[in-house]
């Protein structure tokens, strides 16, 4: 496969297309556009043939690599499969021919599939009401953010000021909040790995706004005292917000709401299975509890009668978070995939989600150290460190190794309480024989460390590209082609 | 374990070299170790009024960014602008590379530290 650069395939006047003769004056451009606004020079364009142009665009689908092409179990990122049905839903030019600034009764189909995801997140997760204008998780976890500081404001009490957030958690969570206007502190996790419930009634001071967890952690492990810990925020006048990123392990099994969250967002790019790759486009819709609905962005979309329409007569509402409504191509995947999988079969998705990285956890604990030796829930950790103290092969060295199998590798190095940590998240639609090979895969994988380490040293050796120089690529990336 | 007796330590891994009434601090080699390859430091400001434990600046590595406390109160008076551009120093020489130095308000604050022998026990029970 040529590694050529398109730039590097061109060819002076080499086109891929013919135009037919002029039949209109041919006129000089600068007597027809103000010169300010022409270049100087001829902007350096890749000149080349339609079939170079082909093989260019083919070459590079080869070389990346999807959900599509192997096992992807990278934790915490969730990268599920996205069924085919969704893209054809999403396809639809009912729904791609419409314009955001088309009137209502032009786009009843729109608001209504607006109105119904919102419903059915709504009882998903046993929130009040929500939005689905965030365009992504950490978005999500800003305008949760906001609603925090509305609701504080509006009952007098901007001196809370402080949000919690476990040493475990996603680094957009203290983000989101930091720039919300709220100031971080730390939950120690105890040798559970859990919150520790005991440092965390010393935090609830009267300035604590709330807490943000995700529940499961981002160990993989679910917060056994999350409606004691859900009491203490509460009594002490704060809000639990509930990060979503992880709901995809207990759907239909339990709900934040009823866990006593005020707030959570959902990745509809993870949880319910909307593409994921490139960066997006992704949606992080809003849920509520009773006692924020008041503040939720506009407009919010409601129904009369048989008529849907757009809200946004709400005195307290925080106002919009995105131009229109957020990336609706994205809420009708989702959309599609919540009632083509129906309640019973996002239950079972999250139960196989659990019950495979169970599966890998048990096979491959005896041989790599389970840093919490329990059972998980849709992801669990394990940590390289004894191997690099006795091997000298890092996580990193493990990551890369698994790309000679075809395997892309999980989260290396988060969550960063586990040292050498390597997070694997199966997923639901993985068959046995997919996760044997990946446990087959990471048995070779510790046979080599032991045998001839050199060689994990070296890996990947048959991707197009090999090991790349960590340092280099963040300190002096070549992100541009040049022309000589 | 290169742990030097003539330094203190924090349970964060900075280690702290006091002359007269500054303290430099730098991040111990077992800090470095566990960041791996060092990519980027941020340079906190001069004048920058600290409290003991305060988070001063960021360390980004190719694995992490770590957040470098200071060990004590004080005011920031210098900082080592080698890193800026040669980061990996910390990698190579973790005890010859402050990273800042703060101008002390109170020494005594420098007796809840650790000395090299404490470090190096409090690195084995970790």
């Amino acid at each position: 496969m040529s590694k050529k650069l398109i730039f590097e395939m061109s060819s002076v006047g080499r086109t891929g297309y013919r135009f037919p003769d002029l039949d209109v004056p041919d006129l000089p451009l600068k007597d027809q556009v103000n010169s300010s606004l022409l270049r100087e020079s001829i902007p350096v364009l890749p000149e080349v043939s339609e079939v170079d142009i082909i093989r260019h665009y083919n070459g590079l689908s080869k070389r990346n690599f999807g959900l599509d092409s192997g096992f992807y179990p990278l934790g915490s990122c969730t990268m599920k499969y996205n069924p085919k049905i969704n893209e054809d839903v999403g396809s639809l030019p009912g729904f791609t021919n419409i314009h955001p600034l088309q009137s209502e009764d032009s786009v009843q189909g729109f608001l209504e599939l607006i109105f119904e995801t919102t419903k059915s997140l709504s009882e998903i997760t046993g929130m009040k009401w929500g939005t689905l204008q965030p365009f992504a998780g950490a978005h999500g976890e800003f305008t949760g953010m906001k609603l925090f500081k509305a609701y504080f404001k509006k009952r007098d009490e901007l001196h809370r000021t402080k949000v919690l957030v476990p040493t475990s958690a996603h680094g957009t969570n203290p983000a989101s909040a930091t720039i919300a206007g709220f100031h971080i502190e730390e939950i120690q996790a105890d040798e559970r790995g859990l919150v520790s419930v005991e440092s965390l009634k010393n935090q609830l001071t009267d300035d604590v706004a709330g807490i943000m967890l995700t529940n499961p952690s981002t160990l993989g492990l679910f917060e056994k005292d999350i409606i004691e810990i859900a009491g203490l925020v509460h009594e002490a006048g704060g809000l639990l917000y509930y990060d979503g990123a992880n709901m995809n392990a207990i759907m239909g099994k339990v709900r934040p709401g009823d866990m006593g969250f005020d707030v959570i967002h959902l990745n509809l790019h993870k949880t319910f299975s909307t593409p994921h790759g490139g960066g997006g486009p992704g949606a992080g819709p809003v849920l509520v509890s009773e006692r924020l609905v008041d503040f939720l962005p506009v407009p919010d979309v409601k129904k009369d009668g048989e008529n849907y329409f757009l809200d946004y007569n709400k005195a307290d509402s925080i106002g919009r978070v995105s131009g229109f409504y957020g990336n609706m191509a994205v809420l009708v995947k989702a959309y599609a995939y919540i009632i083509t999988m129906g309640s019973d079969g996002l239950k079972k998705a999250s139960e196989y989600a659990v019950l495979n990285a169970n599966y890998l956890k048990e096979k491959l604990k005896g041989t790599f150290h389970l840093y919490y030796d329990t059972t998980c829930m849709h992801e669990f950790v394990l940590s390289a460190k004894k191997m690099k103290e006795e091997l000298g092969i890092s996580a990193l060295d493990i990551a890369k190794g698994l790309l000679d199998y075809g395997v892309h590798p999980p989260t290396i190095y988060f969550p960063s309480i586990v040292p050498e940590a390597m997070m694997i998240e199966p997923t639901e639609t993985e068959s046995k024989e997919t996760l044997d090979y990946f446990v087959k895969t990471m048995l070779e994988i510790y046979q080599k460390a032991k045998d001839n380490p050199e060689e994990l040293h070296e890996a990947p050796r048959n991707t197009p590209v090999r090991r790349v120089d960590e340092v280099m690529a963040v300190k002096q990336p070549i992100l541009k082609w040049h022309a000589e | 374990m290169n742990i030097p007796g003539d330094l203190k330590y924090t349970e964060g891994h900075e280690w702290v070299r006091v002359e007269g009434n500054v303290a430099y601090v730098g991040i111990s080699d077992h800090a470095q170790h566990e960041l791996g390859d060092i990519v980027y430091v941020e340079l906190p400001e001069i004048d920058t009024e600290i409290d003991a434990k305060e988070e001063a600046t960021n360390i980004e590595s190719v694995k992490a960014a770590a957040p470098v406390y200071s060990p004590v109160s004080g005011k920031i008076v210098e900082v080592n602008e080698d890193l800026e551009d040669s980061s990996e120093l910390i990698n190579s020489d973790a005890y010859g590379s402050y990273i800042f130095a703060v101008e002390m308000s109170d020494k005594s604050e420098l007796d809840s530290l650790m000395d090299a022998d404490a470090y190096k026990e409090f690195l084995e029970k970790e």
